[in-house]
């Protein structure tokens, strides 16, 4: 099997991060063969999410090894792991499915640091007689944890979430949201047409395609920037950085209804914007937690017990001032 | 760059000092550098960094170690709840869990 991934490889990663195919990108799970590997070269688990597999495969120009393929149903290790799909049951499996006592003399498994979650290693030496070998988090670092003697460093161990990584998760994100938005935008448009009288066009081409452009502003706006600028927003909480990002648009907002006072067709309606887009900024932030390598489970439900309840009143009131606003 | 921190003192993690036999292996498999080795014998040096992925627990065979794991993700904390169901972080799905 080849160590280097052809433009076509490329071509797909960028389109599963886009969310174009992304449960159907997979390979075969089984025993592959990078280089010329023999009885005594290292055995790499993997998962088969076609991402995590080409990753790790184009880090191994070179060198001679096996790569184990877990059945994971296409989830990425990490993922994986959290739901036990790659886990101790699994990996016991496929070590016998494969036959792998009989293709390598050693007992040695590499196992990604990310896997350990769903993998308990004490249990798969007891049940397969494999040792569990803690490779490092980055494909990339794994030549130098090979020919260090299958020794990480504490970088190696070491979960970061750098711009990098932030930019990377931002378009699954912007993807999955996106149809939300867009409902929830159209909602607003169509809502714009009511007013004393009759169902009018011309407020749907006012107020109409503004309320449209603040929900997909504020949406687009938070779920963009949060990523990029996640260390500088104030505040632990994400659903408060989402908060403090919002009030940013906010001036935008209060600068444009200075300036441009027509936008908006009362004081109601700019009083609902100033509460809600703050909220939409927020909540997108909130959620942006799942796709962060460093927030806890107690953690989000600590925040969420007071955010919710804040992000749910201030929509409220603000729904409800921007529809007195249609009236009057 | 220091490391970005999330909200203090709410951590599941425990770890028993009495069973801990100083293997190491929550040092090798933590993501985030929670634990360190003093005299032989693990110790939490930084809890708050701790993320509740729980591959210290799983790992530990002396089971000195405990956490409500779980995933961070409050997209998933939203679903769960509307479903009623524990815990749902439905990779298979759209959302941007596991993404």
């Amino acid at each position: 099997m080849s160590t280097t991934l052809r433009p076509a490889d490329r071509l797909s990663a960028w389109r599963v991060r886009w969310g174009i195919g992304r449960m159907r990108y997979t390979v075969e799970p089984g025993l592959y063969a990078v280089g010329h590997p023999t009885a005594g070269s290292p055995v790499l688990v993997s998962a088969n999410y076609k991402l995590s597999f080409d990753r790790l495969r184009a880090e191994l120009a070179g060198l001679d090894a096996w790569i184990l393929v877990l059945d994971t149903a296409g989830i990425n290790v990490w993922c994986a792991a959290g739901k036990g799909t790659f886990g101790t049951d699994e990996l016991v499996r496929r070590i016998e499915a494969v036959r792998l006592a009989e293709v390598v003399s050693h007992r040695v498994l590499v196992v990604p640091q990310l896997g350990a979650p769903g993998v308990a290693a004490h249990e798969v030496k007891r049940r397969s007689g494999f040792r569990v070998q803690y490779g490092p988090v980055r494909a990339q670092e794994l030549p130098a944890f090979l020919a260090a003697g299958m020794k990480a460093t504490p970088d190696m161990r070491r979960v970061y979430f750098r711009l990098r990584d932030r930019a990377a998760v931002m378009p699954v994100e912007l993807v999955w949201s996106a149809k939300y938005a867009l409902v929830v935008a159209a909602t607003f448009f169509l809502l714009a047409g009511l007013g004393p009288g009759i169902y009018s066009w011309t407020r749907l081409a006012g107020a109409g395609l503004l309320s449209a452009a603040m929900i997909l502003g504020a949406w687009g706006g938070s779920t963009v920037l949060t990523p990029v600028l996640l260390p500088w927003l104030p505040g632990r909480a994400l659903s408060a950085k989402g908060a403090w990002l919002g009030l940013v648009f906010l001036l935008g907002i209060l600068v444009c209804a200075r300036f441009y006072p027509a936008a908006f067709d009362s004081w109601f309606s700019l009083a609902a914007w100033c509460l809600l887009v703050p909220t939409v900024s927020s909540f997108m932030a909130m959620n942006f937690t799942g796709a962060t390598t460093y927030t806890s489970l107690s953690g989000v439900r600590r925040e969420m017990r007071v955010a919710v309840p804040i992000q749910a009143a201030a929509a409220v009131v603000g729904v409800t001032l921007w529809l007195i606003g249609r009236f009057v | 760059m220091a490391e970005l921190r999330y909200l203090l003192g709410v951590v599941t993690l425990t770890l028993d000092g009495e069973k801990c036999t100083g293997c190491g292996m929550c040092l090798s498999v933590c993501p985030h550098a929670v634990f360190q080795l003093d005299d032989g014998r693990a110790r939490i040096a930084d809890r708050d960094a701790c993320m509740e992925c729980g591959a210290c627990a799983r790992n530990c065979p002396a089971e000195a170690l405990s956490v409500r794991s779980g995933v961070g993700c409050a997209t998933s904390v939203i679903i769960g709840a509307l479903s009623g169901s524990q815990r749902s972080c439905d990779c298979s799905g759209s959302s941007p869990c596991c993404g």
